[in-house]
């Protein structure tokens, strides 16, 4: 299915609702978010659900002082392929923008793992 | 008749299960008319429970209650631990007076007039979903239409038409009319020659200039005969000025903006198919209905911590929510429909496959707004009587109600239905600040909104506490390797709810799962 779509123009690539599954969706596509920077992207992405302060909630681990962001595998991973509950971003972010994005919270919430997380670093890690 | 040689249809059905199998008696079925729609081809027949055979039932939305209903019915003593003081789970509607506190803390207060409502959850139901259809009927809820295809709703894409909303009827024509105009040009010009018989491409040739509404050029142009079916510039009208002036067709590059095909295909999608049906009064007449039928059982405000089973029978933990204090309840067998999202929070005595299965599964996170306006101007001064509009922004759609129409006073309109990148923008602001969104957003189709606007409220799923989540949200490679050990009775206890199903996302999934979680449980306790 993925595979198919790469023949497309990228344009037909991004924001596709999720049509693989049947569930009860919109009928629209949405407008690709190109926001580039670490810190909008948390806001507008990840707050959703482990809040602005990145303190998550019941079943949603927090983000701040989290021991897991040392090693960026992790992070990559996650993002790229999700965990538990937590769904791929890969069909919202790309990865300049996971990229941006897990280095922004490893900078900030009381985490410091000041070296910077690179698109070729979750081209590699994040693959599935 | 000869009722040998002409088995009824049943005799036939029956006997060609026993001779094939579930799958040619399916196959079968279809063939002769019936079933193909939904798996339900009735309620379970649970013959013969045992005297005192007991089933404890967690989570008292539609998966829940409709075991919990046919259990009892078949003999079985039932109890249904809910963490939240009301039944019907993510089958629910807000009405004023209503408040909805959000995961971390937030607490909105909705103010709708009497009678309007949103429905944060599920809205809309297939005519082929013959399970809930079903229990609607037994159970006397009145169902209206849910008006799905309107072509006279907007489509709007920031990157065409100018930024113009454009009316579905018109979009819809034009992709048509251009794409069977450029197939035409590649069958005259030879260039399909390979694909197609020279019969068949007067066949087609044929069907493009009548479907495509094409000119004697085999050429889209505007027209009055593409007006019938675009609409006008000036409609037919009777004496002096009746006859009509044509509409101007969009342009082909416009008209190819995804925004377009996204919807067309949209409705092509099985589940969303006309007709469709919503309650008469919110959609938690449902949840309501059944819990008419097994409140009685249900023990409210209990947050399940601890299932714990054995050889003997299953033991359940739970929390009285507003003393904190814990409680347990023992039966033989549990039914857990518990969503998968928050199902961590729960310590669950299960097998490393069941465990493993249970962490596996994504959950979409959707979010809806309910807007009250003074008027519907929607109606009044834009002709949309129910149906969507869409927009390539973060509120994703708009939808009308379809219900008292023509009626005057406030009424409620959906300002945002979305998931993805949409929905978690929207989710991850103030109510205030989703207010201020959708209002803008949706300022795109009316400008009415601001004078109109009375009040709004929103629900971003993955802040609703008692699931963080929307629906499941299967992949392939998740189904091979875990959905049967999700399913499996698990010694005492089996899981059951949407996320336990080929139809996630629906009631109809929800209930069709929570009758197989009884089925299985009826077969092996009959068994033992
Ligand atoms: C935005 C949206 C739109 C939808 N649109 C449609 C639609 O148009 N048509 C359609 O058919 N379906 C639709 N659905 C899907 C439908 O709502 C679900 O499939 C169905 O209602 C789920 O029923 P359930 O019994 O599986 O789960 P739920 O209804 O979620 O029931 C689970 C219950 O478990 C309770 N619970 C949670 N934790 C605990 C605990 N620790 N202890 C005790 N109880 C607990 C919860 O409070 C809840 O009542 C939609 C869903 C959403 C979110």
């Amino acid at each position: 299915m993925r595979r198919g779509l790469l023949l497309l123009p990228p344009l037909a690539m991004l924001a596709l609702p999720f049509i693989a599954s049947a569930q009860d969706m919109p009928g629209s596509m949405q407008a690709k978010n190109n926001t580039a920077e670490g810190g909008k992207i948390f806001k507008e992405i990840c707050a959703a659900c482990h809040l602005p302060d990145a303190r998550g909630t019941g079943a949603i681990p927090a983000l701040a002082k989290d021991a897991n962001l040392a090693d960026p595998a992790y992070p990559i991973g996650v993002l790229a392929k999700g965990k538990g509950a937590m769904p791929p971003m890969d069909d919202i972010l790309t990865p300049a923008q996971m990229a941006a994005v897990i280095t922004y919270v490893r900078t900030n919430f009381g985490n410091a793992y000041p070296q910077p997380v690179t698109e070729a670093d979750v081209k590699r890690l994040g693959k599935p | 008749m000869n009722d040998v040689t002409q088995p009824s249809r049943r005799q036939l059905l029956t006997l060609i299960g026993r001779m094939g199998g579930a799958a040619a008696m399916y196959q079968a079925m279809t063939a002769l008319g019936h079933a193909a729609e939904t798996q339900f081809t009735g309620p379970p027949v649970l013959s013969g429970a045992k005297p005192g055979a007991s089933v404890v039932v967690l989570g008292a939305g539609l998966a829940g209650m409709v075991a919990a209903y046919e259990l009892e019915k078949a003999g079985y003593s039932v109890k249904i631990l809910e963490f939240q003081d009301r039944p019907g789970g993510r089958n629910y509607s807000l009405r004023g007076g209503d408040s909805f506190t959000e995961s971390d803390g937030t607490v909105q207060k909705v103010t709708f007039a009497p009678g309007n409502y949103v429905n944060p959850g599920p809205w809309r139901i297939p005519h082929h979903h013959k399970c809930l259809l079903h229990y609607c009927r037994q159970f006397g809820v009145a169902l209206e239409p849910f008006i799905q295809l309107n072509h006279n709703g907007f489509i709007h894409s920031s990157d065409a038409f100018g930024g113009k909303p454009m009316r579905y009827r018109e979009v819809a024509v034009d992709f048509k009319g251009h794409t069977s105009e450029l197939l035409a040009k590649a069958l005259g010009a030879g260039a399909l020659d390979q694909s197609v018989t020279a019969e068949d491409k007067e066949k087609l040739l044929e069907a493009l200039r009548n479907w495509g509404l094409l000119d004697a050029n085999m050429a889209y142009t505007s027209s009055v005969h593409v007006s019938s079916q675009r609409g006008y510039d000036r409609p037919p009208g009777g004496g002096i000025n009746g006859a009509p002036t044509p509409s101007q067709i969009a342009k082909l590059s416009d008209v190819f903006s995804p925004q377009v095909w996204t919807a067309m295909s949209f409705y092509f999608n099985y589940v969303m198919q006309t007709t469709m049906f919503q309650p008469v009064g919110g959609m938690d007449m449902i949840g309501k209905a059944f819990a008419k039928h097994v409140g009685k059982s249900i023990t409210y405000n209990a947050k399940v911590t601890k299932v714990a089973q054995n050889g003997k029978g299953v033991t359940v933990s739970y929390q009285d929510v507003p003393s904190g204090k814990v409680n347990t309840v023992s039966a033989d067998w549990c039914v857990c429909t518990i969503p998968l999202s928050i199902i961590r929070q729960v310590e669950m005595q299960v097998g490393p496959k069941l465990a493993a299965a249970m962490k596996a599964v994504p959950y979409a996170g959707h979010i809806k707004m309910g807007l009250e306006f003074k008027r519907r101007f929607w109606e009044e001064d834009d002709a949309i009587y129910g149906g969507h509009s869409f927009t390539d922004q973060a509120i994703g759609q708009l939808s009308y109600p379809n219900d008292r129409f023509f009626s005057n006073g406030p009424a409620v309109l959906l300002g945002a239905f979305t998931s993805g990148a949409g929905a978690f923008q929207l989710a991850g602001m103030t109510p205030a600040e989703r207010i201020e969104a959708a209002l803008k957003q949706g300022e795109v189709f009316h400008p009415q909104y601001r004078k109109e606007y009375l009040s709004g409220v929103s629900v971003p799923w993955t802040r609703v506490p008692w699931i963080l989540g929307c629906t499941s949200r299967w992949s392939e490679e998740n189904r091979a390797a875990h959905y049967q050990n999700l399913v499996a009775l698990d010694g005492r206890v089996v899981l059951a709810g949407e996320h336990a199903s080929y139809y996630g996302g629906w009631m109809e999934g929800s209930m069709l799962s929570g009758l197989d979680a009884i089925a299985q449980i009826h077969k092996r306790a009959s068994a033992a």
